[in-house]
């Protein structure tokens, strides 16, 4: 028999630095599938199906270009508006999503996990899989736009760079996931976290340069903030990259990357410990 | 089966020394600020040096934890059908939980060898909107197997389910027994080396557990593969498994033969004795004739009182007389649990003695006219007056006892009542 290939031993003791991604890879098509059927079945039964992909976005720029760019009168360094806070708006969706997802993943699939074992980040690269495919569909209409705005004039994109758009995808991605399974194995134990948590994401949304530019802020405090956050700089980048505007410094840049890798490592570690016994304190 | 035959044959698991603690109260459900209150109450109990009051329960620890499973030793060799049985809470599901990697034990060590499938649910990860195929591939996934695998089964599993005209239908639009079929087709045509099952044939029409069962008696027999069974239906235990675990407060109590399993697990309902001492016990207060009285009755034969359909009951009663007696008569009246009458057997006049003399008959009552349900007895003794009124001489309420389902036939004895009459006969002409 092919006993040993699948040789397992169970014991109360955990290994602190097993990231188990090998078992993952395992389970890649499980991820696969997780993600075809989170991206299908949200629309099912809905008139407009996946085309509220572009509704979406389409009316938060709007509602974003009245409120911000003509109420409040916040600078886009000479982009048109609409086209900023549309590319914003799909990067800081994305980040979101991967972060509030991850961060319910015990919540979400508690009747998955306490009927059948499988490597439970399984699960957390679906979701990071759903928000990427979500994002590539918002970027269609993004793109449409950008090739009008370029075409017309207004904007000068850096077309050399956009090679390392899907690498900051990734990194927005692991920084999102890191922080969500964080909170996720938090809130085995205390509730109150996740509810706290929807509200943090609003928060860090404005503590983010969405619905401004870096260069908009008078420096001071509030500005150190905002560059200390690690979402920044990459959307400075991403900016920079798509429609030619952009503060970036390296060394806010070489934070974020520091501050990803050590929140994923972190959040994976802490995920894998709680995985084993989530279920008898959930 | 020989030790040494069993000795040659390769593990499939091994438990050594496996512990399960569980906290108990408030904690599962906690907020931040309950658990912080906790915390400094805990302090402060520690400063004052209080000690935490013992439990009556053996399994509640001190420290307000719950020994769920309590030193575990199992070792199960591959191509056995293992039933597992005990009452609620004796560990069963917890067990089944750890092997299958949905927790981790507290203390010790599970040693698989092989992949698990484990069906403590049927249709884990079924999404109601997706259809019958896609969720077979959702689901084949959840359980560990590959695409190509599915892809080679796919057939065998459509057949399998009875559910092919509407495998392309969402999930939501089946009728329950579909969806257990469905769900049940898929975990049981997976190649893992160990399965795991919770009770899941409980679910489903007769005709399709007994398809599975023989589904998995296949799997066993054929493809040498291990199966563990949780079930409290002692008959698909007997039909499945060839050895048998009986679980009681966290800890293993019987390891072996199934219908030992089965006699001791019963037997483990402390609840239902097989001898009664009458002599301590209050009469009705309109029991006024006190010509005899019931010393005891007891259940010969058994140390428990489960039946089967069709077996006898031998019971032997023991009484004293207080005046002299003749023509006495015993009747048996069957009870259901709620107190109606459900039927009566008498033994006329079988007795006479005198006074200060003990009596003692020995009776058989057939079982085979009640369907399978609990009920209980009564027993009264009781004499023609010079009227040629029956008069009771004594009354008692007598044993409780559990006719067991046969599996073949699921009784429902609120449609059906509980006597069994004589099967139909096909009449024919006379020739």
């Amino acid at each position: 028999m092919n006993q040993d290939k699948y040789y397992v031993k169970i014991t109360s003791k955990h290994n602190l630095f097993d990231l188990k991604l090998k078992e993952v890879w395992q389970y890649r098509q499980l991820v696969l599938l997780l993600t075809k059927r989170d991206f299908t079945i949200r629309y099912k039964q809905t008139i407009l199906g996946p085309a509220w992909l572009f509704i979406r976005p389409l009316f938060t720029a709007v509602i974003y270009s009245i409120v911000f760019g003509n109420i409040a009168n916040i600078g886009t360094e000479g982009i048109p508006k609409f086209v900023f806070y549309l590319a914003g708006y799909a990067l800081w969706d994305f980040f979101s999503g991967c972060t509030y997802n991850n961060s319910q993943t015990f919540n979400y699939n508690v009747h998955l996990f306490s009927k059948v074992y499988f490597p439970r980040m399984v699960t957390s690269c679906a979701t990071i899989l759903t928000s990427a495919l979500d994002f590539l569909i918002q970027m269609t209409v993004v793109l449409v736009f950008i090739v009008a705005y370029t075409l017309r004039g207004d904007i000068v994109p850096n077309f050399i760079m956009w090679g390392l758009l899907p690498f900051l995808i990734l990194w927005l991605g692991i920084m999102g996931m890191g922080v969500g399974i964080i909170v996720s194995s938090l809130t085995t134990k205390y509730r109150d976290l996740s509810i706290l948590f929807g509200f943090i994401m609003s928060l860090w949304m404005y503590g983010t340069p969405i619905v401004y530019p870096v260069s908009f802020l008078e420096p001071g405090i509030l500005k150190n903030l905002i560059l200390f956050n690690p979402v920044t700089s990459v959307v400075e980048l991403f900016r920079f990259i798509l429609l030619g505007s952009g503060s970036i410094e390296s060394v806010y840049l070489l934070w974020s990357a520091f501050f990803t890798v050590m929140v994923a490592l972190i959040g994976i570690l802490t995920f894998n410990r709680v995985e084993k016994t989530f279920l008898d304190t959930i | 089966m020989a030790v040494n035959e069993l000795l040659e044959r390769p593990v499939a698991l091994k438990l050594t020394n496996v512990k399960k603690v569980y906290r108990l109260g408030q904690f599962s459900s906690s907020t931040l600020k309950e658990e912080l209150q906790r915390r400094r109450e805990e302090r402060k109990e520690r400063k004052e040096g209080k000690v935490k009051k013992e439990s009556e329960s053996s399994r509640i620890l001190p420290d307000n934890t719950f020994l769920a499973l309590n030193d575990i030793n199992l070792t199960i060799y591959e191509g056995e059908a293992v039933g597992i049985i005990g009452k609620n809470g004796a560990g069963k599901s917890t067990l089944l939980k750890l092997i299958s990697r949905v927790t981790a034990p507290s203390a010790g060590e599970i040693e698989l060898y092989g992949r698990v499938t484990s069906m403590l649910e049927v249709g884990t990860g079924f999404h109601y909107e997706m259809t019958g195929k896609e969720n077979i591939y959702l689901n084949g996934a959840i359980l560990g197997m590959t695409k190509d695998e599915i892809d080679s089964k796919l057939e065998d599993i459509i057949d399998f389910s009875e559910v092919r005209d509407f495998i392309d239908t969402p999930v939501k639009r089946y009728s329950s027994g579909m969806y257990v079929k469905l769900g049940f087709s898929v975990a049981a045509h997976l190649e893992s080396e160990i399965i795991i099952m919770d009770e899941v044939l409980a679910v489903g029409d007769m005709e399709f557990q007994t398809k599975c069962l023989d589904k998995m008696k296949e799997v066993v027999e054929k493809e040498g593969r291990t199966v563990l069974y949780v079930s409290h239906n002692m008959n698909t235990i007997k039909r499945l498994c060839s050895r048998c675990i009986v679980l009681d407060e966290g800890g293993i109590v019987f390891d072996g033969n199934v219908d030992e399993a089965i006699n001791i697990y019963f037997g483990s309902d402390k609840t239902s004795k097989v001898f009664i001492d009458y002599r301590e016990i209050e009469r009705l207060p309109w029991l006024t004739d006190t010509k005899a009285r019931f010393i005891s009755a007891e259940i010969v034969g058994k140390n428990n009182t489960s039946f089967l359909r069709g077996d006898r009951m031998n019971l032997r009663f023991i009484w004293q007389n207080d005046k002299d007696i003749q023509n006495l008569s015993l009747r048996v009246e069957v009870l259901s649990t709620e107190k109606t009458a459900v039927g009566t057997a008498f033994l006329y006049d079988f007795y006479s003695g005198r006074k200060g003399e003990t009596g003692e008959v020995e009776v058989e009552l057939d079982l085979s006219y009640l369907a399978s349900e609990t009920y209980t007895l009564n027993y009264v003794l009781f004499e023609k007056n010079e009227y040629g009124i029956n008069c009771n001489v004594d009354c008692v309420y007598g044993h409780k006892f559990t006719i067991e389902p046969d599996g073949i036939i699921n009784w429902d004895t609120r449609y059906w009542g509980r006597v069994v009459l004589p099967d139909l006969k096909v009449r024919r002409e006379e020739i």
